[in-house]
């Protein structure tokens, strides 16, 4: 298979090496910074020696931030809970409306169906800032302000056009034989969407189910303007380290490793499924 | 027993008639073969008697029943698609299952009819591989042992044969019409291979310009085919025709091949003056036959075909025809070679020039 020869699989490592090191060296001096002082983080030059302390985390877990003014109480862990809340809840909601919606648009022409969709994907490009004012009214209104369920409600707007489009497409590609194949066979249509139509476009649905997660999860100025402090994710959370005496900088680096830790652990549990795509891929005689 | 039934079915997409008026009856445990070029509407046909697709008007009645409401999981047909169309998740073993499972059948009873079906289609070794794993030759025996396997009264196969390699093709052919009557099932059978066709039907429907334009038997289809277009798609090479006028010299029927006047059979006596198109199989061409006036042709080449000879003859006054001769023969030309071309009367055809309908039925 492999024909290349040594010189290109020398310069290919290192061509690899280089654009790792790019990518995750940013993110190896994060965790480097989480495990040190403010003093040692800003010393000049700067070193990679230094004495690890976890006071860190110690300080995020616990929820109180030291500073030079005194202490600060912080939610950090009451917002990182909030983010895991929104962000799951959200991705299911729209995994258990968009999947079958999208199987819908994949098999069936019905009237305004395309304008349904369409529709659907345009609140995916809408600026937040237009839909922001009239909504927060609206939330007013109906009770709906700093709640998990307006909040998750609004994540629709993210998630939903997400898996929707997605997952329709892999449903399209699905041979329409496969599934009347099955019906003949003695299945009724619900029995050949759940474990026909379902199990086919599963790298899609794991593929755009992760993707709407990390949407969502990165999601600032929805839950900025709608949720007040103890529903707040982590994303607007973070605005607390900045404070009247400086900036936190090994604190926010703790932060960032402990709220990019349940994308990273989702990333790499959805993979399997994946990869399991690309080999089903080969199927089709 | 009428099993299966079409009644002016109709179907069309938008302005566009798919076919228009089919009748067919198909006694139970005949092997009915749907034959057509491709586009002429045969596997829409197959999706509107398995009920996956509804047809615009007319009716499908099976056992005199209309199954218009019946939705396709109680209709207790088997389908075989063109391209498989296997569950890539399930194993083959579980492809096969489906149709028992979804009659809730018991583990023992499963297991028994996919091992009974497997071996009948010599797939039993690998029923644990997954479709992807399985050769063109298997993953289209598993389809087919996927359609028999809940012994269904109706069996629809859609060119079951299409995407097989030359030599399985040949001996499915050979097994397909034991293993068919084994099931006792109905069977409509979709091809466009007119060899498939002769070998496996009980009746051949030909179907072309959305219409059956002949339902028989495959002999009645050869000898007697009803249209010059069902001539022409019978038969290889495929039947030698000539647009002529019937003569009467005497009492004696000829027509005019190439500016030369050939004499016909006794049959077409009453056909004088008629604008006709003339028709011979290149089996009923005879080369040298004595006795009798023929048509003096040069032999332009000579092409062996295992155990046919197929000869390109150009007559004096310009008419090019193929004929078939045994190999075997011993009165086989040199190119070059100029001999008498006579028909045989049982391949020789006149058909209606504006109708193209044959002749004398």
């Amino acid at each position: 298979m492999d024909h290349s020869s040594t010189v290109e699989k020398v310069l290919r490592s290192a061509l690899i090496t280089l654009v790792l090191i790019f990518f995750l060296f940013p993110i190896f001096w994060i965790f480097l910074m989480s495990l040190q002082t403010n003093e040692t983080i800003l010393r000049i030059p700067p070193s990679i020696i230094f004495e690890p302390s976890f006071d860190n985390y110690r300080a995020l877990i616990t929820g109180k931030l030291q500073t030079n003014a005194g202490n600060i109480d912080i939610a950090f862990m009451r917002n990182l809970w909030n983010s895991v809340v929104l962000s799951t809840f959200s991705v299911a909601l729209s995994l258990l409306l968009g999947v079958p919606a999208a199987y819908a648009f994949a098999r069936f022409k019905f009237r305004l169906g395309e304008d349904i969709a369409f529709t659907l994907l345009s609140f995916r490009f809408a600026p937040p800032l237009l839909v922001l004012l009239p909504l927060s009214l609206y939330f007013k209104t109906l009770g709906l302000t700093n709640t998990y369920i307006g909040l998750i409600w609004v994540y629709q707007l993210i998630c939903l056009p997400l898996i929707l489009w997605i997952v329709r497409g892999y449903f399209e590609d699905i041979s329409p034989d496969i599934e009347h194949a099955y019906r003949i066979a003695g299945n009724n249509w619900w029995k050949t969407f759940t474990r026909v139509a379902i199990p086919l476009a599963r790298p899609g649905i794991a593929a755009a189910g992760l993707l709407a997660f990390i949407f969502a999860w990165n999601n600032f100025v929805f839950a900025l303007i709608l949720a007040s402090a103890d529903k707040q994710p982590v994303t607007v959370g973070a605005l607390a380290f900045v404070t009247a005496s400086g900036i936190q900088y090994g604190q926010i680096a703790a932060a960032i490793v402990l709220s990019v830790t349940p994308t990273l652990a989702l990333a790499l549990y959805a993979q399997r499924y994946l990869v399991e795509g690309l080999s089903m891929g080969a199927v089709k005689g | 027993m009428t099993q299966l039934e079409l009644k002016s079915l109709t179907k069309s997409f938008g302005a566009y008639k798919v076919f228009d008026g089919l009748n067919l009856a198909a006694e139970s445990g005949e092997i009915v073969v749907i034959f057509g070029g491709s586009g002429t509407g045969k596997t829409i046909l197959l999706r509107l008697i398995a009920g996956v697709e509804e047809p615009t008007s007319g009716f499908i009645e099976i056992e005199g029943n209309d199954v218009a409401d019946i939705a396709p999981e109680h209709r207790n047909i088997g389908m075989a698609f063109q391209n498989f169309a296997l569950f890539p998740h399930m194993s083959a073993f579980e492809n096969i299952a489906t149709p028992l499972r979804a009659q809730n059948a018991g583990a023992g009873a499963v297991k028994a009819g996919v091992d009974n079906v497997a071996k009948l289609l010599k797939i039993d070794h690998v029923l644990g591989h997954a479709p992807r794993e399985l050769s063109n030759g298997q993953k289209q025996r598993t389809a087919l042992a996927r359609a028999l396997a809940a012994e269904p009264r109706i069996l629809l196969l859609d060119d079951p044969l299409r995407n097989v390699d030359a030599k399985l093709r040949f001996e499915m052919r050979l097994e397909l019409p034991r293993l068919l009557r084994q099931t006792g099932a109905t069977v409509l059978y979709v091809t466009q291979d007119y060899k498939e066709a002769m070998a496996l039907a009980d009746r051949i429907a030909v179907i072309a310009n959305g219409k059956f334009i002949q339902t028989a038997t495959p002999e009645d289809i050869y000898l007697k085919p009803a249209t010059l277009g069902v001539a022409r798609l019978f038969g290889d090479p495929s039947i030698n025709t000539a647009d002529t006028k019937v003569e009467m010299i005497g009492k004696t029927a000829n027509v005019t091949l190439g500016g030369v006047k050939v004499p016909i059979n006794s049959a077409y006596k009453q056909d004088g003056n008629r604008d006709v198109t003339f028709g011979v199989r290149p089996e009923a061409v005879e080369i040298n036959a004595p006795n009798r006036a023929g048509l003096v042709a040069k032999v332009m080449a000579v092409t062996p075909l295992n155990e046919r000879t197929v000869l390109l003859l150009h007559s004096e006054g310009g008419w090019e025809f193929l004929a078939s001769l045994p190999s075997s023969a011993s009165n086989i030309p040199e190119p070059g070679a100029k001999v008498k071309a006579t028909f045989a009367a049982s391949g020789t055809h006149l058909f209606d020039k504006t109708t193209a309908e044959r002749l004398h039925g």
